[in-house]
């Protein structure tokens, strides 16, 4: 009863947004533009929260967040483009086969990567990043389709308003349920000291596995669904860049905090747009500046992120009283 | 005898940390350690508990061969120590620190909590009970939201002792327990020593400097020096040890009078 309780209220909010995201997207209220980068908001916000599980919370300090983001991209696009035409159904399958992609890709390079710590795990997966987009350039020798430096094409569009919202929802909905278990705890107990969460008991190893794995796997889900809403892949879309503006977003919100995270994935997407619009066109280069003047600022003035140590109350743990 | 150790060594880089140590905990007893600093009282804390690995000798509990076992491992056959530098998760609340400690005997999947189920609901009241209790023993129960970092030293270290306990352990390694306290605090810590050994079955290995608690409440002493054991036995018979003088007061001044 119970859960089935917590499903209603879990799910309910969500039906409400994605409908009205429909209705918004369909009656064509908003300029179609404003409701693509508003997907690509909430795209960017679960590969956020999947960064903010790795290194927020687990406290695996990973440079290499884009290339898992890619191996779900591509992962998912193939399989659309190979089976699925225009089926939701594909299209569903699609984008669990690109978060299974980036979680495979994410533990057998968590075998090897995770016995190392913070600082080594941070230039082992920036080399893995940059190994990565090498290998995204140069994939057209073994699997054409996916076009390699020449970009992919020819993907289905079927990402929408809906669909966006439920995934970002549903992601939510898991980390906040994974952070405040006891699962959750002990992957904050690595965090905070490492030789103290071993001694109490924590496997270290196959916890750290286990956030960096899910973390990845969320990358894989944003991926698969960026994929479907620009039609279009190009490998340097998963470069070394894109990784340091996801860790960008996650340490504006605060790290360790999925309010944070979300408010700060849309802030950054529709700031980078919106300046797109008010700044002169010779100007449009400076938001490049503008965002890393922001985060020292931020640095500065408010080093706990946005929200420091808050969260929304739907994101809260309850059973702290 | 649930803990023997033996012949224990452990180099870091030339100096030898350990040169063979050698000694054994009874089931239900109450040891003390003690030598000057340096003598390799942690390190054997360390080995023991599986975060350094030894050079040789054994380890082993109730005929379970521990080393190269990782630490969680061996906590989880019962061993759990605190640090004489207090380890505890700085950045959490009083209770979570307890409840992260109840991991290891949590009774739902990680499946059961990504949905929350009923059973989740249900063992995580039971983590909470069990937190509470911990900290009702230790008197925080009152302070669970404050973050660890804030308490005073003395709630520290008595919430570092809460969540040793909340592993369920059979052996509790305390190192210097005393550290900074006052000579009324020392008294109190020597209650609460007595108190949580009978309550919990424990057998119990502590460090320490202060002699008034180790001569208090240990039935037997085993002291250390550069990394050696040079003396074991009751308080009595370590009290007068002229090799355990030495040490203390250094070479020569025993042998004067």
């Amino acid at each position: 009863m119970r859960t089935a309780i917590n499903l209603f209220k879990a799910f309910g909010p969500l039906c409400l947004a994605a409908g009205l995201g429909y209705l918004a997207e369909s009656g064509e209220m908003i300029n179609p533009y404003w409701i693509q980068i508003f997907q690509l908001a909430c795209i960017i916000a679960i590969s956020s929260l999947g960064l903010n599980l790795i290194y927020g919370f687990t406290g695996l300090f990973s440079l290499g967040h884009a290339a898992f983001y890619g191996v779900g991209a591509y992962t998912a696009a193939l399989v659309m483009k190979s089976y699925g035409g225009e089926s939701q159904y594909v299209f569903l399958a699609a984008l669990l086969a690109g978060c299974a992609g980036a979680a495979i890709v994410a533990y057998l390079i968590g075998v090897p990567t995770l016995r190392l710590t913070s600082d080594y795990l941070g230039i082992a997966t920036l080399g893995f990043g940059i190994i990565m987009k090498v290998l995204f350039d140069n994939i057209d020798s073994f699997i054409p389709q996916l076009g390699g430096a020449r970009g992919m094409t020819g993907i289905a569009k079927m990402t929408t308003v809906p669909w966006a919202v439920v995934f970002l929802g549903i992601s939510l909905i898991l980390v906040r349920n994974l952070i405040h278990s006891s699962y959750g705890r002990a992957l904050v107990s690595i965090r905070e000291d490492e030789i103290a969460a071993g001694t109490m008991g924590i496997d270290i190893f196959r916890c750290k596995m286990a956030g960096f794995v899910a973390g990845c796997a969320l990358a894989g889900l944003s991926g698969g669904l960026y994929a479907h809403l620009y039609a279009f892949l190009h490998p340097s879309n998963f470069d070394f860049f894109k990784s340091v503006d996801v860790l960008m977003i996650v340490v504006l919100g605060g790290i360790g905090n999925m309010s944070g995270t979300l408010v700060a994935s849309f802030g950054w997407i529709f700031l980078l747009e919106g300046l797109r619009v008010v700044l002169p066109p010779e100007y449009i280069e400076f938001r490049w500046v503008l965002i890393p003047v922001l985060l020292i600022v931020t640095m500065l003035v408010r080093p706990e992120g946005l929200f420091g140590f808050r969260e929304f109350p739907f994101l809260s743990g309850r059973d702290d009283e | 005898m649930i803990l023997e150790v033996a012949g224990l060594s452990k180099n870091f880089g030339g100096i030898k940390a350990l040169a063979g140590v050698d000694f054994h905990l009874d089931e239900g007893e109450l040891i003390g350690m003690i030598g000057p600093n340096g003598s390799g009282k942690t390190t054997v804390f360390n080995v023991i508990t599986g975060i350094y690995r030894p050079a040789g000798g054994s380890v082993t509990m109730d005929g379970t061969p521990l080393v190269g076992l990782s630490p969680h491992a061996i906590n989880r056959l019962g061993i759990v120590r605190t640090f004489q530098n207090i380890r505890l998760f700085r950045n959490l609340s009083v209770m979570d620190n307890v409840r992260i400690a109840c991991h290891s005997h949590v009774r739902y999947g990680p499946l059961s909590a990504l949905c929350r189920s009923g059973g989740f609901y249900q063992a995580e009241g039971e983590i909470w009970e069990k937190a509470m209790h911990l900290l009702s023993i230790v008197s925080l129960q009152d302070r669970r939201k404050e973050l660890a970092k804030n308490l005073p030293y003395g709630d520290q270290r008595k919430l570092e002792i809460a969540r040793a306990l909340a592993t369920e352990p059979r052996i509790l390694l305390l190192d210097e327990p005393a550290a900074g306290m006052n000579p009324f605090e020392v008294g109190r810590l020597m209650e609460f020593i007595r108190e949580i050994r009978e309550r919990f079955r424990l057998s119990i290995l502590l460090i320490e400097h202060q002699m008034r608690l180790v001569m208090g409440i240990c039935e037997r002493i085993v002291v250390m020096d550069f990394g050696q054991v040079i003396a074991r036995g009751a308080p009595e018979e370590i009290r007068n040890n002229p090799r355990v003088i030495e040490a203390y007061l250094g070479e020569g001044s025993g042998g004067e009078g």
